[in-house]
């Protein structure tokens, strides 16, 4: 066996550690990066080898919710792309305005920031309580920090800048209030949104969405459960509903390709035909 | 094509290159002078390029090069002859010998995209068959990588320092491993074209005296 085939064996018995003792399933993330990843952290708490951070892993629980930690971080900014958002003002939202309700779910939110961002575009649309937005993660942590919509100043900055360069005309600290070196964001703003774990490797369907939103989580995905999420989003989605992904991610190689037309090529952005 | 051509081709899957401060000069020196035939893919982390969202150094790169220069979407297949660029703000990855890969996991020396992450899941995936060049730049982003190529036997390659316009980035590599060749840019892609397409090692190179 050569070096490198080994320590693919010792990251597949670590994986299978993790599924038996914890019940998350990591088997169809990508390969590569996730290897990457935990070779990262155990450098990091002075593990060597892979296979010898197994014991600690079992027995430590900490250890183990350090570990997801790291494995599940999710960048993530205020008006993240704002071209994206600029696509989604001009492109969705007036498609979107047709309907009486609109239901939307942002798979994989992190700690959130995009939600608050969509729903500012929603509100500047004047869909002032015509929507809901379910934003999920399976990262318990993240989720907290998404509900709590309490971000640092010091990114008060970029996020302005991205807000203006998305098309927002206000000034955007009519959105949050500053205490101390936090800015934290308008309760009205978290009227409309439901923050919830849901991990896409094992939960399913949210029903009857008009906007899938799921930027930068399928990249840490391999094929097989990119297409099980991309199904998940199909099966999720009306019939002229959008899906709204990474603009580094694409749908182009994916199964459920033929039931999307895209509006918008460089954000992303497609929408259910059939 | 006799044997020693054929060997090196058939040696050689993959080319990477790593650059920082000073790329935008460095890279369409590099990349402009190689034929359209050019037989293997080229993978590209330049640090925190400004192609931002409106592919600027892409369409700046195509603007000057044969080849074509695609900026990388996760699942992209790799092709011979393509130059990939890592996106702003992602890691790239190599996931197999036919895909790439994008991660927005933690940043690796201060970057992301790094150097040392492609350099390293390259060596996983094409073990020598790899040449790695590392340009112009300020930190020791890919120095690791550079030395991970040359233990599994791949082919390494640094600007000259002296002629860098950030010495700092060559430097390390040099430092970190002995390097095949040290070169000021405009030999560079003559080099790769020699030796791909000729089959001809330049004699100097550590990689020559070990054959």
């Amino acid at each position: 066996m050569k070096k490198i085939e080994i320590e693919n064996l010792e990251t597949e018995l670590f994986l299978d550690a993790i599924n038996k003792r914890y019940g998350y399933d990591f088997t169809h993330y990508a390969s590569a990066s996730l290897k990457r990843r935990i070779q990262h952290f155990l450098g990091e708490t002075n593990h060597n080898r892979i296979t010898e951070a197994i014991p600690r892993l079992l027995y430590d629980v900490d250890f183990f919710e350090a570990l997801i930690q790291t494995l599940s971080i999710t960048v993530t900014e205020m008006f993240r792309d704002p071209f994206v958002y600029r696509a989604v003002r001009e492109k969705v939202i007036p498609q979107l305005k047709t309907y009486p309700f609109l239901k939307i779910w942002h798979a994989g939110c992190a700690t959130g920031e995009e939600v608050y961002s969509m729903a500012i575009l929603l509100k500047e649309a004047d869909i002032c309580d015509g929507f809901h937005i379910y934003a999920t993660d399976f990262n318990d942590y993240a989720l907290k920090k998404a509900k709590e919509g309490i971000y640092p100043l010091k990114h008060a900055r970029t996020s302005t800048v991205n807000y203006q360069k998305s098309g927002g005309t206000k000034a955007f600290s009519e959105y949050y209030q500053s205490k101390y070196d936090s800015v934290i964001m308008n309760r009205e703003l978290k009227k409309n949104i439901t923050f919830a774990n849901h991990n896409l490797v094992t939960d399913s369907v949210f029903g009857e969405m008009h906007l899938v939103v799921c930027r930068n989580v399928l990249i840490y995905f391999d094929r097989v459960l990119q297409d099980r999420v991309f199904n998940l989003f199909n099966d999720s989605l009306i019939t002229g509903g959008f899906l709204c992904m990474g603009s580094k991610e694409s749908l182009q190689f994916s199964e459920v390709y033929e039931h999307f037309e895209e509006t918008a090529n460089k954000e992303k952005i497609y929408r259910k035909i059939k | 094509m006799d044997q020693q051509v054929a060997d090196i081709r058939s040696k050689y899957k993959a080319i990477l290159i790593g650059v920082s401060a000073g790329g935008m000069d460095a890279l369409p020196q590099v990349l402009s002078p190689l034929p359209e035939d050019f037989p293997l893919p080229i993978l590209i982390v330049q640090h925190s390029h400004p192609s931002g969202d409106g592919g600027f150094f892409v369409e700046y790169l195509n603007e000057r090069c044969r080849l074509e220069v695609i900026e990388a979407t996760d699942n992209e297949p790799i092709s011979n002859g393509k130059v990939y660029l890592a996106p702003a703000d992602l890691h790239l990855v190599v996931a197999d010998s036919k895909s790439l890969t994008l991660s927005s996991g933690e940043k690796i020396n201060h970057s992301r995209p790094s150097i040392d992450v492609l350099f390293d899941s390259a060596v996983d995936v094409y073990h020598s068959g790899l040449i790695g060049i590392i340009l112009t730049g300020a930190t020791p982003d890919g120095a690791k990588g550079m030395r991970k190529i040359e233990k599994t036997g791949g082919l390494t390659i640094a600007q000259d320092p002296a002629t860098a316009k950030t010495p700092a980035m060559p430097q390390a590599a040099i430092d970190a491993c002995s390097i095949d060749y040290v070169l000021p840019l405009e030999d560079i892609p003559g080099t790769l074209v020699k030796l791909l397409q000729n089959g001809i090692w330049p004699k100097t190179s550590r990689a020559f005296r070990s054959t």
